[in-house]
């Protein structure tokens, strides 16, 4: 066992757990952050994508030694404040870009980076960057169509600074 | 959840060594290899780990004279992103590109790639096909291995117990011209069933462009096709001296059919690879042809 300090969506954190313990599991069981999934286990369907120094990868191959001083974004953090949604999340509610829902957070994570980096609304350039994540519900065009919406910026009803009121 | 062994993780090489040195640890690196075999699926999880993520001194791509020099811990996203690799190694570029996707290409590293010494990793036989070097080092000093010598059998390497892949060299010729093709089973995310890398001069200087001068120095590489990444050194020497017509990818897609023994797998079928290879390597010429 040993401390690893990290921060996890802005918020400085440590745990003390074993060197070689996965990312996902520290996410899940240490700091109650259920929303990384785990689905394949062995890199192959990117459902536990989360944002490591903003780059998109499989929680599922990070040993949490490898954490050490980085930062972790996680599901969690897209949404703005309880009860709303980001504007990508919206969009994903809006088309349809959900059925189970097991890759949603990683579809997500994915599609942040791909935002985050000044991604636009091309359908080539999308697909290649969820092509780590896969979903056995929608057939992506759905979840394609999201992303497009979100970096075109348009097509959602919008309240506040970029969030949509769910009414909870 | 996976077996957990024991991790150091150095800040420096030396520190490192003298790890190594003290006790056998399996180094891990960008972790897409290991962290699955550690499910305990994929047979013994070592007994102790040595985190390497964390020595800087194993980053860097590098123009270096006459090569290119990149970190053992040089990422997929690096290499796609190395403006010298664009203009100088455009085939690593193209190779790292159909490795994994991006939560793969953003913790694979090219040194991992190289250690792991899978038969299928993406990357070798462009190495091999780039007459590549790689620098090992350990508490005792550094020593250079050319890649044709650095994996004698399935799964393994020249590394010796105490030492690390430090950097890979990969040496600039003038005139030579690389083609890469994977094929696997989806574009994004599969393991190969067939990888190529070709490598050749056509000695035509500048803009004097003949485009069926005769091709020296080739090299054919490839991967997913044998216990080891392999040079076909018999379809090379078909190849050498001729230029890219008809006759010639003719009389090396023949030459490699007969050259190859791959084996049927979970992947694909020995008949499936030996033809397939043929073809893309037919392809290959005819495009560099023109015809």
């Amino acid at each position: 066992m040993s401390a690893h300090r990290f921060t996890v969506n802005g918020a400085p954190v440590e745990v003390d757990v074993p060197g070689m313990r996965r990312l996902l599991d520290v996410l899940r069981e240490e700091l109650a952050l259920t929303g990384t999934k785990e689905g394949c286990g062995e890199g192959e369907c990117g459902a536990c994508t989360v944002l490591l120094d903003g780059a998109p990868v499989d929680s599922c191959l990070v040993p949490i030694c490898q954490v050490e001083g980085s930062s972790v974004a996680t599901v969690e953090g897209l949404a703005p404040s309880a009860g709303a949604l980001g504007p990508l999340q919206a969009a994903f509610l809006q088309t349809g870009g959900a059925q189970c829902g097991i890759c949603t957070p990683g579809m997500l994570m994915a599609a942040t980076a791909y935002l985050d980096a000044g991604g636009g609304p091309d359908d080539d350039a999308i697909r290649e960057s969820i092509a780590g994540n896969l979903c056995r519900c929608t057939g992506y065009t759905k979840i394609v169509e999201a992303i497009a919406l979100t970096a075109a910026g348009g097509g959602i009803r919008l309240t506040g600074a970029g969030t949509i009121d769910l009414g909870g | 959840m996976p077996v957990e062994p024991p991790v150091t993780s150095p800040r420096v090489l030396a520190e490192a060594y003298a790890i190594l040195a003290d006790a056998p640890a399996r180094p891990i690196a960008g972790g897409t290899d290991l962290m699955v075999a550690l499910t305990g699926e994929l047979g013994e999880p070592p007994e102790r780990i040595l985190d390497l993520w964390h020595l800087d001194e194993l980053r860097g791509i590098a123009l270096d004279g006459d090569a290119v020099t990149l970190g053992a811990l040089t990422t997929y996203t690096e290499i796609r992103r190395s403006a010298v690799c664009h203009e100088h190694l455009p085939v690593l570029v193209e190779a790292a590109a159909t490795i994994g996707a991006a939560q793969i290409q953003n913790r694979g590293t090219l040194g991992g790639n190289v250690a792991n010494a899978s038969p299928a990793g993406d990357t070798l036989p462009v190495l091999l096909a780039a007459d590549a070097s790689f620098v090992l080092g350990s508490a005792r000093g550094e020593r250079t291995v050319p890649a044709a010598d650095f994996w004698p059998a399935y799964r393994r390497t020249a590394l010796v117990p105490d030492e690390l892949l430090l950097r890979i060299r990969i040496p600039l010729l003038a005139g030579r011209e690389m083609r890469f093709r994977k094929v696997g089973t989806r574009r994004a995310q599969s393991i190969s069933k067939v990888v190529v890398a070709l490598g050749w001069r056509d000695g035509r200087a500048g803009a004097a462009l003949e485009p069926v001068s005769p091709w020296s120095d080739v090299r054919l590489a490839l991967g997913s096709v044998a216990a080891t990444p392999i040079r076909a050194t018999a379809t090379e020497a078909a190849i050498e001296g001729r230029p890219p017509t008809p006759e010639t990818a003719d009389r090396a897609a023949e030459t490699l059919a007969g050259e190859l023994s791959p084996i049927d797998d979970v992947r694909s079928t020995a008949e499936y690879r030996r033809l397939v290879a043929a073809r893309v390597l037919h392809r290959l010429i005819r495009e560099a042809g023109g015809w």
